[in-house]
Order: structure tokens, then sequence, then C-alpha cells
């Protein structure tokens, strides 16, 4: 080993880590001040500071290259995630910038954590260690939590901080002791160096392997929440502010898909097909208690996380297929779900006024015809995460359909297309309580702010630009994975 | 063929699109002017559909006005349309049907105009899609995509019933298609492994050889999807239900050109591709369909209220479509096919006819009328004519189809029972239709509310008066339109019959090749299939 060396190449090439570092910093001192810079400066710092991170990102994006002893990587696989994670919370903070002053969450920390977080998210992505991994999974997880319980004066802003932090610090448990267990039978936690030393060896079927991958297993399932470790979701998606389970529902669902492919690519790739029965129970329980759970919501931000565990176990159909194309497809998918599902948060996040939030299914009665514009964008939105073409979620299924089913995988494509036909039916309770009932009572007021709108005009125009036209999206995705995957 | 440089097909399938994006973003003045914009675009497009029936040309390439290009290259998929003789009527129909069930909306749709005419406009053109698509992803594209505006045609503008009705429709529909797409990928994969090119085109596909196990499966998947769409008995529930509770427009639309889907699919996708599941399964399909027909009829006779009367003749009509279909010859498929068109055509004027009536005394009971004859004369007359058109009086247009469906059934050696059975439909309808026809034209006014009604506004003769025209004219003159069918059926039936004796002849190889000892010469499997489809598309 040799003492670390640092090039400006590195450093350019590290860009976007520097920014959102220097980005959380900075919003932690200007708060800091007697004088409160107020939130627009927040916000507009922290998109500065995103902006840059992307500009860093793509200018970089067919760099490959191995730093700090091996246990950073920016590849076109690190570059895919981070560019996503990145405008995930660029979405993310164009959400928040009114919503924040309006429910008097007024606070720049928020934005320092967001920043944080999708850090996190990003080294999750860039790791080939499993103590890389780690970090920048608990990076990640506890700005979460923070963000969770963001609302501090609201009895389920509390609990959802408190199940999420408990619950999530046990799964960080199992993570850790699966890694120590894994560091015990090969002795490093380089992952590269875990997969050769792996190759080929007998040592996969020792039991302390054995237990210390399925460790690892718990750990990320419970990140994406798979049943049955989701219980914390609708609750932490419940209780936290609607922009910030925007961020998290998006963002840390696709940083624990890019830590467990980076794991089951780079370290585990004789492993995980030792694993597909055991996915596919976890795909099939997950996708059906997810939408059935879903149906009986009357609660939008309950009905979307549990939306959001059902759409955990479709894209575990590309992981459980594997090989370039279920990968591309894990992808592929990740990237769309995060743009209709930021946007069905987004939705919400608008409704209500002041301090008093809807977010009852109820509350959109009449909305389709009095705000045509932000019906119509719920209606895609949810139409989207349906699967019904022209949006993306169509091409992003057909996608993950198509890698499972060439891979043999029949009985659990016809699982999820019997899902999808379920997922329809409560997909659908928006769009008629929107279009086909009246309120009864008071109507609902929105609360439109020019920052959200332009995110919300984006992502729609993106669920149907990547269901009509997927290929670049498809091809970014295929280039990413065959970067790490031979 | 071009339309102001761009394909003409293409454009067919963009120009409603677009026309109703610029219905929905008049602006809120605009909103009694929406009906006008939209009638216009209607007709537009109804002009440019017309060239195709001009320059059509029987017995050429079988698919003619051909573009391709690729779409999602990853995939396979490429951007293929293609029309014969089996989709120019129905594309026709279909430009045809959209414009009348807009005129005919003009006076019955008050709130909200500017989204109803842009759903009814992106309804017409995801249905054309779905006609013209040599693509399995394509045509899967628009058989989803046209769901949400028809969902909300009904969801919104329809009755009290209406949101159950929406919901029951898109669900039904949905569960059918989501196994077709399972069996599009499976197919999709058959043919990478048989050829190793990823592939969604059509016209490759029918080159697929289909293994006779897997066949009965994926045509089962397929049928269920198109069952669902005719709806044949017993997945017709939703039908009577969406046709009910859905607005005079949509009615129309479902019956005339939605329920074709189904009837379309199975002649351009599932009998093709698996054809000896198809010959295998053909008696089950035309028993259902022979109960279909007397079935809905039954039930249609007992309906008290009109529009459900309609919606189950439509069970019992489109019942002959698929006994045509599954007489596997010329004469059989060439009734199917104008059983099609006229079901379109006769069915589309009856909602409209019983929209006229609801929208004057809003019900549609049978026995709040009676005697109609005297006080709206001339919409009797037209009445009439289309309910005897219904019936298949010789001399309009249902004649032609029935007619050529039971001959080809009677033809079929194995289905002459079921041309018996089915010809018992034929007297069934008379009796229902005739029977309605008395009790809500004939005798006195029993009904003092009925007195005031006004007869048809020119308006509504003008929405009439083309179908009238059509009902005659298909009825006399058939010609016309059978010869531009026949090339196009005889070559699918031809490629439905070499594709099955291949495919026979690959597997009984195959048993032959397991019965010889391993040391024994092996049997050559054929190389290439009987119809040379590489050939089959016409440029």
């Amino acid at each position: 080993m040799n003492g670390i060396s640092f090039s400006q190449a590195d450093f350019l090439a590290m860009l976007p880590v520097w920014a959102l570092t220097i980005t959380g910093c900075l919003l932690m001192l200007v708060n800091m001040t007697p004088r409160k810079p107020g939130s627009n400066v927040s916000a507009l710092l922290t998109l500065i500071g995103l902006a840059v991170a992307g500009w860093g990102l793509w200018s970089h994006r067919d760099t490959t290259k191995a730093m700090f002893n091996e246990m950073y990587i920016v590849d076109p696989f690190s570059t895919f995630f981070a560019l996503l994670f990145v405008a995930i919370a660029f979405v993310a903070v164009l959400l928040s910038w009114d919503y924040l002053k309006r429910t008097a969450l007024e606070q720049g920390e928020y934005y320092a954590l967001i920043a944080f977080s999708t850090l996190g998210m990003i080294f999750m992505a860039a790791a080939n260690d499993l103590m890389m991994i780690f970090l920048g999974l608990e990076l990640m997880s506890i700005a979460l939590y923070i963000l969770a319980g963001f609302r501090k004066n609201r009895f389920e802003s509390n609990e959802a901080a408190l199940k999420y932090f408990l619950l999530g610090a046990f799964a960080t448990g199992f993570l850790l002791y699966g890694m120590a267990l894994i560091y015990g039978t090969t002795g490093t936690t380089n992952l590269s160096q875990i997969g050769n030393y792996l190759n080929g060896s007998p040592i996969t079927s020792t039991p302390l392997f054995v237990i210390g991958s399925l460790l690892l297993l718990v750990g990320f399932a419970f990140k994406v929440s798979l049943v049955p470790f989701h219980m914390w979701t609708p609750d932490a998606y419940e209780g936290a502010p609607t922009t910030a389970t925007a961020f998290m529902s998006a963002g840390a669902k696709a940083a624990g898909f890019a830590g467990l492919l980076r794991v089951g690519m780079g370290a585990l790739p004789g492993v995980m097909p030792d694993w597909t029965q055991l996915l596919t129970g976890l795909a099939i329980l997950t996708m059906t208690i997810g939408n059935v759970t879903a149906i009986l919501q009357s609660n939008l931000k309950r009905m979307l996380a549990y939306s959001s565990i059902a759409h955990a176990g479709y894209i575990l159909l590309g992981v459980i297929a594997g090989g370039t194309d279920g990968y591309a497809a894990v992808l592929f998918y990740l990237a769309v779900y995060s743009v209709m599902n930021l946007g069905a948060f987004g939705i919400v996040s608008l409704m209500g006024q002041g301090t008093d939030e809807r977010v009852r299914v109820a509350d959109l009665a009449g909305i389709g015809f009095r705000r045509p514009w932000m019906g119509v964008a719920m209606a895609v939105f949810m139409l989207g995460l349906a699967g019904i073409p022209p949006t993306a979620g169509f091409l992003g299924k057909f996608y993950l359909f198509r890698a499972a089913l060439a891979e043999g995988h029949l009985t659990l494509v016809i699982v999820a297309v019997l899902n999808s036909v379920i997922a329809v039916y409560y997909y659908l309770r928006p769009v008629v309580v929107m279009y086909m009932t009246q309120p009864e009572g008071e109507s609902l007021e929105i609360s439109p702010a020019i920052p959200a709108t332009i995110a919300l005009v984006s992502l729609v125009v993106l669920t149907f630009a990547l269901g009509v036209s997927p290929t670049a999206l498809a091809d970014a995705a295929m280039h990413s994975v065959l970067a790490v995957f031979h | 063929m071009t339309i102001l440089g761009m394909p003409i097909l293409t454009v067919l399938i963009v120009l409603p699109i677009l026309g109703g994006l610029i219905v929905a973003l008049l602006p809120r003045s605009a909103e009694s002017q929406a009906k006008h914009v939209a009638f216009a675009v209607a007709l537009l497009e109804f002009a440019a559909s017309l060239p195709l029936w001009f320059a059509y040309q029987p017995g050429g390439p079988p698919f003619q006005f051909v573009e391709k290009v690729p779409w999602i290259p990853g995939l396979g998929a490429s951007w293929h349309l293609g029309l014969d003789g089996l989709s120019i009527f129905l594309v026709l129909l279909t430009t045809a049907l959209s414009a009348l069930a807009i005129l005919g909306s003009f006076s019955a749709i008050h709130e909200r105009t500017r989204a109803y005419y842009m759903l009814l406009l992106l309804l017409e053109g995801a249905m054309i899609g779905t006609f013209l698509a040599l693509d399995m992803v394509v045509f899967y594209f628009f058989w989803e995509a046209m769901l949400v505006p028809m969902y909300l045609l009904i969801g919104v503008w329809g009755g009290t019933e209406r949101i159950r009705a929406a919901v029951k429709f898109f669900l039904y529909t949905m569960a059918g298609s989501v196994l077709m797409l399972v069996a599009i990928l499976w197919i999709y994969f058959l043919h990478f492994h048989q050829t190793g090119v990823y592939t969604t085109d059509l016209l490759q596909l029918y080159q697929t050889n289909v293994p006779l196990g897997a066949q009965t499966w994926l045509f089962l998947a397929f049928a269920v999807a198109f069952a669902i769409k005719v709806p044949m008995w017993p997945f017709h529930t939703w039908l009577p239900l969406a046709h009910v509770e859905a607005p005079t427009a949509g009615s129309v639309i479902l019956a005339a050109v939605l329920l074709k889907m189904g009837t379309y699919g199975f002649m351009r996708f599932a009998m093709p591709l698996f054809p000896n599941a198809a010959y295998a399964l053909a008696p089950a399909l035309n028993l259902l369909a022979v109960i279909g027909i007397i079935y809905g009829a039954l039930v249609a006779m007992v309906q008290p209220d009109l529009k459900k009367l309609v919606a189950y003749s439509s069970v019992s009509h489109l019942g002959f479509c698929i006994l045509g279909m599954f007489a596997f010859n010329s004469p059989g498929w060439a009734g199917s096919l104008m059983q099609m068109l006229n079901h379109g055509i006769s069915t589309g004027a009856l909602f409209l006819l019983v929209g006229v009536i609801y929208e004057r005394r809003h019900t549609r009971m049978i026995a709040e009328f009676g005697g109609l004859w005297k006080i709206m004369p001339v919409y009797s007359v037209i009445f009439l004519v289309v309910m005897l058109s219904s019936i298949g009086l010789p001399g309009t247009n249902g004649f032609v189809g029935e007619f050529l469906v039971l001959l080809g059934a009677f033809q079929h050696p194995d289905n002459r029972i079921w041309a018996i059975l089915a010809a018992t439909g034929v007297i069934l309808s008379a009796c229902y239709m005739l029977w309605m026809y008395q009790r809500v034209i004939f005798g006195t006014i029993t009904n003092a509310a009925n007195e005031g009604l006004k007869d048809l506004t020119p308006r509504e003769i003008a929405v009439f008066v083309p179908l009238l025209a059509l009902i005659f004219w298909i009825g006399l003159f058939p010609n016309p339109i059978l010869t531009r069918m026949q090339p196009s059926i005889d070559h699918q039936l031809e490629l439905i019959r070499t594709r099955a004796l291949y495919q026979r002849e690959i597997e009984v190889q195959q048993a032959i090749g397991r019965l010889t000892p391993p040391s024994g010469t092996r049997p050559t499997t054929p190389t290439s299939p009987g119809v040379g489809q590489g050939s089959a598309v016409g440029q």
C-alpha cells in the first residue's frame, strides 16, 4: 500500500464531492451567523452547489479512475448514479423552496442536510470498499433521519424520525456485522479484491460467509424497503416534510440499489445466482404486499409510500435477472421512477395552505378541472407509476420484464404484471377523485410556487419524453453497467 | 404517399393527437368554440384518410403505404406502420365515425367541452395507431394508451354509475392485456433464439416457429386480451355497464371502433402468430361465439333500457365476427370483416339515435316512449332503416356480413352446427329489434312528456345522412369493399395455413428424430417457412 497520492486530475474528478461538502458546510456556517440569511439564500446556494457538482460529473462522464487506495471509484456507473442523485436533490430543493416557507420550516440546515445526504448517496455509488459503502450509507441515512423529524412540533414527524432512526440503526447494525463477517472470511474490505478472492473459491459456501452476505443483503433490503423490512417506510414517508419525502423516496431507494449493485457486481458476482430464490421470494412478497396495502390507504403520502415499496419489488426483477440487460434495466427504471415519484410527491407538497397540509386522497376532489395543469400533472405521474404508455413507466417496466423473462423467470414476470393491474386500481383513485368527484365541504387550496412549478413541468415533460424516446437514457444505463460488469 | 412531406399513416395518427392538444389549449373564453375546432380537425382527418381508399391497390403488395423507422434500437422496436385490406376499412370507419360522434355531441356536452373534445381526438389517434401498427411494441403502446381517454370520457361525462363503469372498463382491459405483454416478450425471445435478432416487428415474428406446446398458452394470452375487448361471452360484463354510463359519443366510439380492436387483433396477431393453437382451439371459440350470439340476443330482448339493449345486441353481433373468423375460409373472413364494418355503422347509428331522444327526454327507458312516429317522423324513418340494417335485412349492409359469415361457417365441415345455431341469432335479433321499435315508435303517444318532442334538427340529420348512405351503399354494392379486402384475406389465410402446416412438419420431424437411434442419420428439418415473408413487405 502506498500513501495517498493526489493529483490535480484527481481533484477535478472529485469536484462533485468537494462542491457538495463545501456547500453543506457553508450552509451550516451562514445559518450560524446572528443575522440569518433566510432560506432564499440557502436554497440558492444549494442549487449552485448542486449545479457545480452536476457540471463536474458531466464533464467526467467518460472518466474511469480509482482513487484513495481504490476506495473511491469514478466510472460511468458512479457517474450515472451521482448525476441522478444530484438531479433528485436539485428537484427536491426546487420543490422545498416555497414549501418550507409555507409550512414554517424555514431553516437553512434543511438544505445542508440535503447536500450531505446527496454526498452520502454519491459515496455509496462510487464506493469500491465495504467501509466506503458504510460511510456513504450512514452519511445519507443520518441526514435523512433528521429530515424525517424536521417538522419538530408535529407528533407524526417525531414518530417518523424515531422509527426511521431506530429501525435504520438496527439495519445498519446488520449491515456492519455482515461486512465484518465478510472481512473475516476474505481478509479485505476492498470490493474488487473480495471478488478476486472469491472467484471460484469454495469459501462462498462456508456458514460464516453465507451469514455475512445475507446480513449484508438485509441491510440493503431495509434501505430500499423490501418486504418484510419495509415497516418504517409508510411512517417515515408520512411524517417527514413532504418535499423531504420526495427526496428520500427517490434518492435513498436509488442509492440503496446502487450500493447493492456495487457489492453484487463488484464483490459477489458468483454469489448473486445463489440469491436468486431468496430474491425471487422477496420480490413477490414486496410487490404483492406493497400493492395490496396501498389499495387500503386513504392518505396520499402513505399510498405513495406503499407504492414505492411495490416499485422496489419490480426493480428487484432486474437485479434477479442480472447480466448487463438486467442491471441496465434497474438503472433505467430507477431514473424513471425517480422522475415520476418526485413529481407525485411534489404535487402533494402543494396541497393545502399555510401550515395546514392536506394529504388525503379525498382532498383532491374536483381539483382536476379547477386546477387543470395540476390535475394533468398528477394524472400523468399516477399513470406513469402505473406503467401506462406513453409514459416512461411503461418502458421502464418493459425493460425489467424483458430482462427477467430473458433469464426464464416466467412466474416472477407473471406475478409482476398481475401486480401492475392491482396497482392500476389505486393509481386510478386520485384520477377518479380529481376528475370525477366534487369536494365535500370546503375545496382544497393549492399553494403554487414558481420554483416548484418549474420542477413539476420538467418532470412531466421528462415522463413523456422518456416514454417516447428512451434510447439516450437506456444507452447511458447500459454504458454504465458495462463499465462495472464484464 | 405523403401529405405535406409527411408519410400519410403517421399523419393520420399524429393529426388528431395534435388537434386534440390544440383544442385543449384553447383559451377559456373559447369553451363554446371547442366543438367547432374539434369537428374541423376530425373532418380534416377524414379527408386525409380518404386517399387511402383510392390509392390502395388490391392485389398489390400485402402491406402498402409502409413506413419503417427505427424507434428503440436496443429493443428492436421500430415505428413500423402499414395498411392492408384488413385494416383499411377499420381506419376509414374510425375517421368517419369519430367525426360523426363529434358532430353528434354538439348539443349534448356543455361542460368542460375542451377536455371532452381533446379526449375524443386523442382516442381517435390512438385507435388509428392500433390498427396501423406492424410492430408489437407500437401496437401494445397504442392499445394501452387508448384506455386513458376512454376511461376519462366515461368517468367524467358519464351517467350516475360512471365511476364504477370507468374503473371496470380500465381494469378489465388492463388485466387482459398484461398477459398479452408477457406473451409478446415470449415470442420475442423465441424469435431471438431462432435467428439471433431482437425484433418486435410483426412481419418478422410471423416467421418464428412456435412449438405446439407453447402455442396454446401464448394464443390463450392473446385471446383473453382480445376476447375481453370484443367482448366475447363470458368476458362481456364490462360492456353493458360501460355503454350505459358512457356519453353518447363514448358509446358510439366504443361500439363502432374499440370493440373491433379485439376482432382485428385475432386476425392480425393471435391467429397468424399461433396458427396451430388457433386451429386446435377453434371449436372452443366457436362455442363461445355462438353462446354470445344467442345469449346476447336473448338478454337484449328483455332489456328495459335502450342503451343496454343495443349493448347486448353488440355482444350478439360480435359473436358473428368470431364465428366467421374461425371458419378459416375466405367467405368467413370477408363476412367477419364486413360484420365489423357494419356493426360499426349500424350500432354507431343506433347509439346516436338513442342519444337523440335521451338528450330530449333524459331517459332511455323503452317504457317511457311510444308513438314517436307521429311527432318525430324523420327520426322514426331513420330509426327504421338503421334498425333493419342491424337486423340484417337484404339490401342493407347488415345482410352482407351475416350472410357471408354463415356461409363461411357452413362451408367449414366442422362448423355446420355452429352456423345453424348462429342463424337463430339472426331471427332473435329481428325479434328484439322489431319489438323495441314497435314499443318506442308505433302506437299512440302514451306519455304526455313526449308530446312536445322536436324532430331532428338539420345538424342531427347531417349526422345520419352519411350513415344511411353507407347502409344502403354497402348493402347494395358491397363489391368495391369486398374486392379490396379479398387479396389481404387470402394472404392472411394462406399465412395461417402454411405456418400451421410448417410447424406441424417440424414437430413430426422432431418426433421422428427422437425415435431414431442416435447412430442413425437425423432427418433434416425444413429450413424455410412456406410463405416468404421477407418479400411480403411492400414498399
